[in-house]
């Protein structure tokens, strides 16, 4: 059966409809179509109540048109909103057209081949504002016993159900669910002199508790009845998987094969080529993605709406499976296009939508790293990361909402805030305690970009401290 | 310059039957305030490396939202299907949000006055919209700047980018306001990249992104020719550049560089949400406490500093915000003194006497937003600008005055804590300036300092020649995330005894 004998009974507004209509009215050579419905509920909350809040409902599409040429092949991509056949058929054209006045594509290959996966028919999974309805009731009990006991909570809850539709015309059909869900909130003294913070990710808000939020916030914030100035310097400092998350998806995301290849990050060989295959960090290091990891699940197949260093359009579809980057100390892999695979020689190993570190033989928790520190500090969180030297993959950043003093074994205080600078690849030499990987959450790319991840906590005894900072 | 008028193939589009059909049910459902904002937002992006095009990639989002308060509580939703059946549904989710909200709502929503605007119409300043321009066209420019970057010894790799938005909304509310604007930006940009010895680095172009037309590349306003001749020879210098020596500087400062200073420790500290505490959970708060305003010295005397969301070309400039405000500017700095705040309609309510010093109900000066039909519009930053000197020095009038120091031009890393104290910034190229001239340049030098420290040591701001209007896309806020552009004009300007440090030996290499 042609794709254009079916259509008149597939031309409807469902994901499937969409993509193949999209694929039976498209005039180029070849045509991969992206469907992606998207719903998502949030709370925001400040000084003790409610702020903005909402409901969001979008249909975006990308229409990917390859057309051959004498000298290879062009690619054209459009995105856009699409709630109809019409608005379907205006991106067709844009892609077609653009494919057609583009030239041949640096990254051109043959389209991954398939057939329908067992679940393409089944429509989008939603969500909504019920989401919250036991969340939502305990927040507001939250409120009531922080204002009781002077405390001001600030926070953000976040559910999100995008359900992504992939046909191409060779034939794939691809449909994966991804849930996404975080929580995290900011907890202040009344006088705004002390702050702490918890966060997490979930994928159904039927693991979080606002109350017990509030609980942590609040023994948190007792934990800063004693003050601490310390000057900046090179301190004993025991990361939480929270900030071994924050610094590791930096980590990950300068990890581009084709940018190591040429010459331009931590991950470069000096002299040409890349670090694949030296050992960079510690022995028993693994960092790796997988997207079967049990509570970070995510999309089993490449998606890319658009080409540069490390994604192609024309990798659409490929399978995913668990890709090691760091294996016991050695950089195994860097994110890959096939395009990039064969300039460096090296496997096709494209980014996956989660992050996993750990050590071997770690074990405990972080509490058993700050039972057995003499002296040192613990952090909550980072903020404000940035590269500042692509050539060590030096960061600049802050540490935010509770730097505490660990003194033989116990928190004895709370201590002034930090700006650190510091190489996520160079803490992962120097560290000299981890405790077991557990599910984390970055506080700063968590919400916006990248909120699967599983880390240790570590403990690295000459965290650079570069000066103090007044934010409390 | 006149512009063109509002797209027709966004005025073909059913804004106002939605709208009327959201604003009917809404007021139907008896909230106190509900607006309506229907957006088409189209996106081109073109990526060129090593004279080859990466990836064109075209993207345009097309929805709208209705945002409503009731019973003292905000509610929010969108929709993509452009029916008055979708709208009128989408208005009643809004109010269920709201609703769920009210429970956990102790402080009641209001909103400051604002007069009608009776279906006005806007559109930005410019010539030729780059989306009409054939993306063949745009490409082979790019690709020749990368071509004629790599003629350049020290180059071994060139790439050069191009990113163009045009913008579409209409807004309307219960009261009355009808708003139908267009606008238009574009940034394009290239960097070269190579390696010495034992060293790799790279030199970028310090054009700043605009809220104008094809013409930006086409009409001599900036030296595009003249940048993509020098930056081969600056990018070879700086490989060879000896390291900087860690310790106290006098600095002048160019305007490509001082716009993000600028906008990370004034333009954020100064958004009157952030200083009360609503993104605290997210970007932080602010030192510039309310109780601050007129009291801090921000800075130096010569420190001025205004928000305005009319200047021509800015990119925060519109003539109307998320919330049916007609724009304008005001003082936000005054002879070094905190004396204004960023506000939208919420905040200017909570703090009337801001804006109505005689006791009226205050109004908001204009700073909301959304990104997209997809978000709830927050309170953002105006084009927030230092003022130039009069009859100021030059450039070079500045440099003379430094016996020890370093000239910093474009900008690169940049980070401030989440109370806008703290920053630390590094930059394209760093000059050694000594006894009044330059004298090459150092590689690995980032400035750290305080906010007020810094800024108090302003010793002088250049003269208008001096000026420029810099700024950036990609402007990240709120939760769910959100991304504004906006445009900071600055002049060069002299700070002394800024700290420098090495970032080699920071990296502890």
């Amino acid at each position: 059966m042609t794709l254009s004998a079916n259509i008149s009974d597939i031309a409807d507004s469902s994901p499937q409809g969409l993509v193949e209509h999209a694929l039976a009215t498209s005039t180029a050579d070849d045509c991969v179509v992206i469907v992606r419905d998207a719903t998502s509920a949030n709370l925001r909350w400040a000084n003790n109540t409610l702020t903005t809040n909402g409901v969001m409902h979008a249909v975006t599409a990308t229409v990917v048109s390859f057309v051959k040429r004498a000298d290879g092949i062009a690619a054209g991509s459009v995105t856009g909103s699409a709630s109809s056949t019409e608005q379907m058929t205006a991106l067709v054209e844009g892609a077609d057209a653009a494919a057609r006045a583009g030239s041949a594509a640096e990254d051109a290959a043959e389209l991954v081949a398939g057939e329908a996966a067992p679940d393409w028919d089944l429509g989008p999974v939603h969500t909504d504002v019920h989401v919250y309805d036991a969340f939502a009731p305990a927040l507001g009990e939250a409120f009531g016993r922080a204002t009781a006991q002077d405390r001001l909570l600030y926070g953000f809850v976040n559910h999100e159900l995008t359900t992504t539709y992939l046909g191409s015309s060779t034939g794939l059909r691809l449909r994966h669910v991804q849930p996404t869900g975080h929580y995290g909130c900011t907890g202040k003294t009344a006088d705004l002199g002390t702050s702490a913070w918890v966060g997490g990710a979930t994928r159904d808000f039927t693991d979080v508790d606002a109350l017990a939020m509030d609980a942590a916030l609040a023994e948190r914030l007792g934990w800063a009845t004693r003050r601490v100035e310390l000057p900046a310097g090179r301190y004993d400092t025991i990361l939480p998987p929270a900030a071994t998350a924050d610094l590791m998806i930096d980590a990950y995301w300068y990890a581009g094969a084709r940018v190591a290849w040429e010459g331009q990050s931590v991950y470069s060989h000096r002299g040409g080529g890349t670090r694949i295959g030296e050992r960079i960090v510690a022995p028993g290091v693994d960092l790796y993605s997988d997207p079967a990891y049990p509570g970070l699940e995510c999309a089993p197949f490449n998606v890319a709406t658009s080409s540069g260093n490390e994604s192609s359009v024309f990798d659409n579809g490929l399978p995913l499976a668990r890709t090691d980057w760091i294996r016991d100390g050695e950089l195994s892999a860097l994110l890959q296009t096939r395009h990039s695979a064969a300039m460096t020689g090296q496997p096709v190993t494209p980014a996956i939508d989660n992050l996993v570190l750990s050590v071997d033989g770690a074990t405990g928790s972080i509490d058993d790293l700050v039972a057995g520190t003499e002296r040192g500090l613990l952090l909550t969180c980072l903020w404000y990361i940035r590269e500042v030297d692509p050539q060590s993959l030096l960061l600049t950043g802050l540490t935010r909402d509770g730097v505490y003093l660990v003194e033989n074994g116990e928190i004895t205080g709370a201590v002034n805030n930090f700006r650190f600078n510091e190489s996520p690849v160079d803490l992962l030499r120097r560290f000299s305690h981890a405790s077991q990987t557990v599910p984390s959450f970055s506080r700063e790319w968590g919400d916006d970009y990248f909120s699967r991840t599983a880390t240790p906590a570590l403990r690295v005894p000459d965290f650079n401290m570069s000066s103090v900072s007044q934010a409390l | 310059m006149s512009a063109p008028g509002v797209d027709p193939t966004f005025t073909a589009l059913p804004y106002r039957r939605l709208g009327d059909a959201a604003l009917t049910r809404a007021r139907e459902l008896g909230v106190s305030h509900a607006d309506f904002r229907f957006e088409r937002v189209r996106y081109q992006h073109l990526g060129v490396r090593d004279g080859v095009l990466q990836g064109a990639s075209d993207q345009e989002d097309l929805g709208f939202a209705v945002r409503v308060i009731h019973r003292g509580a905000w509610g929010f939703a969108s929709g993509v299907v452009l029916t008055p059946e979708e709208a009128a549904r989408v208005a009643e989710t809004a109010v269920q949000v709201a609703l769920l909200a009210a429970e956990m709502t102790s402080t009641p929503v209001e909103i400051a006055p604002e007069p009608v605007y009776d279906d006005v119409t806007w559109v930005s300043s410019y010539v030729t919209n780059p989306l009409d321009v054939p993306v063949a066209e745009k490409a082979a420019l790019l690709i020749d700047w990368t071509d004629r970057l790599r003629t350049g010894a020290a180059v071994d790799h060139a790439s050069a980018y191009l990113q163009q938005v045009q913008e579409n909304k209409y807004y309307a509310d219960l009261h009355g306001t009808r708003t139908t604007q267009q606008r238009v930006r574009m940034q394009p940009g290239f960097e070269a990249m190579g390696a010495g010895a034992d060293t790799f680095d790279s030199m970028a172009s310090i054009a700043p992104p605009v809220g104008r037309g094809w013409e930006y590349l086409t009409d001599g306003s900036y030296d595009w020719d003249g940048e993509i001749e020098q930056v081969p020879e600056l990018l070879a210098e700086k490989l060879k550049a000896p390291s900087v020596e860690a310790g106290s500087y006098d600095l002048v400062i160019d305007p490509s560089n001082l716009w993000l200073t600028i906008h990370e420790s004034v333009g954020h500290a100064t958004e009157l949400d952030r200083a009360l505490g609503y993104e605290a959970n997210y970007a932080g708060t602010s030192f510039a406490t309310y109780d601050k305003l007129g009291k801090l010295q921000y800075g130096s005397p010569v420190m001025n500093v205004t928000g305005d969301r009319t200047v021509e070309h800015g990119l925060a400039s519109i003539g109307y915000d998320d919330e049916g405000v007609r724009t304008q500017s005001w003082d936000i700095v005054r002879d070094g003194v905190l004396v204004g705040y960023q506000l939208d309609r919420a905040m200017a309510h909570l703090k009337p006497e801001l804006t109505a010093p005689d006791g009226g109900p205050g109004r908001s000066n204009g700073c909301a937003y959304a990104d997209s039909p997809g978000h709830i519009p927050i309170q953002r930053m105006a084009n927030v600008s230092l003022q130039p000197a009069e009859d100021g020095p030059s450039t070079e009038e500045l440099i003379g005055r430094v016996d020890d120091g370093l000239y910093i031009v474009g900008d690169k890393s940049w980070s401030i804590d989440m109370q806008r104290f703290n920053f630390q910034f590094t930059g394209q190229r760093f000059y050694r300036i000594a006894n009044g001239e330059l004298v090459g340049q150092v590689r690995g030098a980032a400035y750290q300092a305080t906010t007020t420290e810094f800024w108090g040591s302003m010793e002088a701001v250049g003269g208008p020649e001096t000026w420029v209007l810099g700024g950036a896309f990609n402007c990240g806020k709120a939760q769910p995330g959100q991304v504004a552009s906006v445009s900071h004009g600055c002049p060069t300007s002299l700070f002394r005894g800024v700290r420098i440090l090495n970032t080699t030996d920071e990296a502890g290499h």
